[in-house]
């Protein structure tokens, strides 16, 4: 086992290597000079625009040559240093992201959690009742198919425009500054209701036609109906057959756990919600490629992290995992 | 115990209708029979297993009554039938070896279901022990996962596990169709060891292969498309088989020592009817040589001599041969 | 005599199953409509049609207008165009690709099997959008081929893998060894004994991409990544939502172009379903 994880532990250093490498090329491949773009946008005296490039080059470290700049880069990185905004320059870009994290764990925590739990337990249910099964089943396909865009416009137009029940922007209220009281973290709740519930409905459904399927396909194995010829009650059956259905829906939750760190961009867009999705959005509009660059680095470690966790999880709770490692089985 | 069957007919409903799988099957099995049922694929043999320990849909109960120890059969009452599932009928099913769920220990399995059944593990523990030891699994198997054990070893462990509370009656289902023949051979004779020990009463081996049959079971009914054809003590099926269809039978078996140069193996022409729509009265005439008009009625299942039955006009009817 | 009595089981059982004619159906309406659409209309998508602007539906114009005066209906049914251009090459290359990965990894195993995992990796972790971006700052004039093209090449890992693991599952069957014992080559193996058995799951893979591109285009058109000179209903969200037709309640323009994608990738799925039943004789209803 220990050689697996080592050569699972291997391959992801592997990946992290190259992923970074991609990303740090970002912005190298980007036509135009970064610095050129910034600085055209400030209107300057000619001579102060030779003083202010010099300045931003070395500030950003474009001064060295570039495999330089890749060692640099990869220093920074075990330091904690994403580099410095371009749009929203002096501020580093560790900073701004840490900023919109926490907005990304309150939306999408509460959204994965819930609607993996709600979604499995209707799924499961689903899988031995009927008449469940014929509302479900349809219901489910449409809201998997649906578009989070789509999703979240409508439930915005509805309950925010025309209702005018919830807020169909920003985190808070704009009149607001985030302090702790009442009225603060009703307006936190009322703008993070809408954004959730589209997240929410769309994850709900998938999860409810995966889990309705596994169990319908254990419930159809040898070893159920080996069971049921014994004689064997339906509940055990049941818990046999949920147990060993939840196991691929593990994996996929700890998928999504991970990577919440990459936010719901289109939701995020939507909403004017201020977590990574909306400032990459935001990065991409005004250019800024260390913005950009560092917002993807956040996500690749966190994407490498979650696939990581979920090789450990699996091995843990699959016995067959656990054993087939060591061979062919007989 | 004893097995009374009486008319059972069970049909397999499809989108095309109904697949006439068992027609009105009509014997019984003694206390401390070992009966083996045979005959080709799609004869109707796994149906009636079926029928007796787990008829669901598609599978549909037309006709019929099954009593065990007098007892009638809730055959299609899937709760009442539960009752008698394993503790006075049981089954080692064909899929043996996948029949242990994965992702948990056997002894847990085991303890699980017997505790579903009101069956405390630790009083079953030490008889259950001394069984492991007479099919030569070691007790370490119950802490350990299903897929850390071969094939053959699962197969034991179903054995094991099937025969557990001592059942009056119990099917074993194709269960040496994917062994070697030495496997095959140590497998009879656990069977038989499991009668002889008195873990069952009774026996039903289904199989195609009528070779294991001889050597283990004490009569063998053969079946054909859905009817069955002839029941009587093993030797008599072998040396004087009266009904056409079991004459072709044993007379297509290879013979040892016999070489193909010698004499070719002879098969019985043309092919079993599909049972979705099939032909009335007897389903073999099609094949059989010695057809004739009577033969569209349906034979009855007679006993023409001392636990011997056939179902055949020739055998008993107006010009039956002495 | 075998197999022609097999395939046309296969499409008896096809032809009579429920969530295979509902979602075909589906599907085939919004096909006639992509082709019968255009026909209907006498506009070009972005025509300023109506001096009005932003008008409900009416007679005459069937899905109303833009802010712009744009008749709706008209993007609708050429933007349904895109969606399936989309869904074709898009989803077609993705399942191309990954059955090329998943099953030689698949059949080959060892260490082609190790190296093709870790592309498959690589290409799930790096952010496809960071290419996409850099691609779009260099291409400023794109179109629905190069959109396809670029989800094809990114959305592979999933099928690859799935592929992968049916091919181990059906490599380690008798009939393989079989022919393999019996000096058959390994293309003909291949050809004759794997495909005709993969088939079926490769069909059913392809919906799946198919559906998947269609959702991941429209991510994509709207936030601006998408075409830059053709006419999607992803675009047509993203405009929407920019000139504000949430606050001012357009929903004529923003409603058509989701419900489609929800109602076709709906359909793909439910189809997906039923051809699994109809493949898959255990799970078939009766």
């Amino acid at each position: 086992m220990r050689r697996y994880l080592g050569r699972k532990l291997l391959i992801y250093v592997l990946t992290f290597f190259l992923a970074v490498t991609i990303d740090w090329l970002i912005p190298r491949f980007m036509p135009g000079d970064p610095v050129q773009t910034m600085l055209s946008r400030a209107s300057l005296h000619a001579e102060a625009v030779e003083v202010m490039y010099g300045y931003y080059t070395r500030a950003f470290g474009l001064d060295v040559p570039v495999w330089q700049q890749y060692l640099n880069f990869w220093n920074a990185i075990f330091h904690g240093d994403l580099g410095t905004s371009v749009y929203l320059f002096p501020q580093p870009v560790i900073k701004i992201i840490l900023r919109a994290v926490p907005y990304d764990v309150f939306l999408l925590l509460p959204a994965v959690l819930l609607s993996w739990f709600a979604g499995n337990w209707f799924g499961a249910f689903a899988a031995r009742n009927k008449w469940l099964d014929n509302t479900l089943l349809p219901l489910g396909y449409i809201l998997t198919a649906t578009p989070y865009m789509w999703l979240g416009i409508v439930l915005a137009w509805a309950f925010g425009v025309v209702w005018g029940i919830f807020p169909i922007a920003g985190a808070y209220g704009f009149s607001l500054r985030p302090h702790l009281s009442w009225t603060f973290i009703g307006s936190v709740l009322k703008h993070w209701f809408l954004p959730f519930a589209s997240i929410f409905l769309v994850k709900f459904g998938g999860w409810a036609i995966g889990m309705r399927n596994m169990i319908i396909y254990e419930l159809e194995a040898d070893y159920s109906h080996y069971l049921e010829a014994l004689g064997a009650p339906r509940g055990l059956i049941r818990k046999y057959a949920f147990r060993n259905a939840i196991l691929p829906q593990i994996t996929g939750l700890s998928l999504d756990l991970g990577v919440i760190v990459a936010g719901a961009l289109v939701t995020e867009v939507v909403f004017s919600y201020p977590g990574i999705g909306y400032l990459i959005l935001q990065a991409i509009q005004n250019q800024d490629y260390f913005l950009i660059q560092g917002c993807f680095l956040f996500i690749i470690i966190g994407v490498l992290l979650a696939n990581f966790a979920i090789d450990i999880a699996y091995v843990i709770v699959d016995p067959r995992t656990r054993l087939g490692m060591m061979g062919e089985s007989a | 115990m004893s097995l009374q069957v009486e008319n059972l007919t069970v049909y397999y409903q499809t989108l095309r209708g109904d697949v006439q799988a068992l027609e009105k099957a009509t014997f019984a099995v003694a206390d401390g029979e070992i009966m083996g049922l045979a005959g080709e694929s799609g004869c109707g043999k796994s149906t009636l297993a079926n029928s007796l320990i787990r008829l669901v849909p598609p599978m549909r109960l037309v006709a019929g009554q099954v009593r065990l120890d007098g007892e009638l059969l809730p055959l299609d009452d899937a709760k009442r039938m539960s009752e008698y599932r394993f503790t006075k009928i049981s089954v080692i099913p064909q899929y043996a070896m996948n029949a242990l769920n994965p992702t948990r220990k056997i002894g847990k399995i085991i303890a699980e279901l017997l505790q579903s059944k009101g069956v405390d593990f630790a009083t079953i523990l030490p008889e259950l022990k001394r069984r492991l030891d007479l099919v030569e699994l070691s007790h370490d198997v119950l802490g350990m996962y299903p897929i850390e054990l071969s094939g053959g070893m699962k197969q034991r462990a179903v054995m094991v596990l099937s025969v557990l509370l001592n059942p009056s009656l119990l099917i074993a289902d194709e269960i040496t169709s994917a062994l070697d023949v030495s496997t095959q051979k140590a497998v009879a004779e656990m069977l038989v060891g499991f009668r002889d020990r008195e873990f069952v009463r009774s026996l039903i081996v289904i199989t195609h292969d009528i070779s294991i049959l001889y050597q283990m079971a004490d009569s063998i009914l053969i079946m054909y498309a859905g009817q069955l054809a002839e029941k009587a003590s093993t030797d008599v099926i072998i040396r004087a088989p009266r009904h056409p269809y079991t004459r072709l039978l044993i007379a297509s078996l290879p013979k040892v020592g016999v070489r193909y140069a010698e004499r070719r193996l002879s098969g019985i022409p043309g092919r079993p009817p599909l049972l979705l729509d099939p032909p009335a009265g007897c389903r073999f005439r099609d094949r059989c040589s010695m057809a004739f008009e009577k033969c569209m009625e349906v034979p009855p299942f007679v006993e023409i001599e001392a636990g011997h039955f056939v179902a055949c006009w020739k055998e008993f009817g107006a010009d039956a041969d002495a | 005599m075998m197999k022609r009595k097999v395939r046309s089981e296969t499409l008896y059982f096809a032809l009579r199953n429920n969530k295979l004619r509902v979602g075909l159906s589906v599907v085939l309406f919004f096909l006639v409509l992509t082709f019968v659409g255009p026909l209907l209309t006498r506009y070009a998508p972005y025509d300023y049609v109506n001096p009005l602007g932003a008008q409900p539906p009416s007679a005459k114009y069937w899905f109303g207008t833009t802010m712009f005066g744009q008749d709706v209906f008209t993007q609708f049914v050429y933007g349904l165009k895109a969606t399936f251009l989309v869904g074709v090459v898009g989803g077609g290359l993705g399942t191309l690709i990954g059955v090329i990965v998943g099953f030689t990894a698949g059949y080959r195993g060892g260490m082609v099997d190790e190296a093709l995992n870790m592309l498959t990796n690589i290409i799930l972790v790096i952010p496809t959008l960071a290419i996409l971006l850099i691609i779009a700052a260099y291409l400023k004039v794109r179109g629905i081929m190069t959109e396809s093209v670029f989800i094809g090449c990114t959305a592979w890992p999933w099928a690859a893998r799935a592929i992968r693991a049916q091919t181990f599952s059906l490599r380690s069957r008798d009939f393989v060894d079989l022919a393999r014992l019996s000096g058959m080559s390994p293309w003909r193996i291949i050809f004759t004994e794997i495909a005709p058995n993969m088939m079926s799951y490769l069909l059913l893979v392809f919906i799946l991409q198919f559906g998947g591109a269609i959702l991941n285009a429209a991510t994509l058109d709207f936030i601006g990544l998408g075409p830059t000179n053709a006419v999607s209903l992803g675009l047509m969200m993203n405009n929407a939502v920019l000139w504000g037709a949430l606050l001012l309640g357009i929903w004529w323009w923003f409603i058509p172009p989701g419900l489609a994608i929800m109602a076709i990738v709906g359909a793909l799925y439910v189809t997906n379903v039923g051809l699994d039943e109809v493949f898959n004789p255990k799970l078939r209803e009766m």
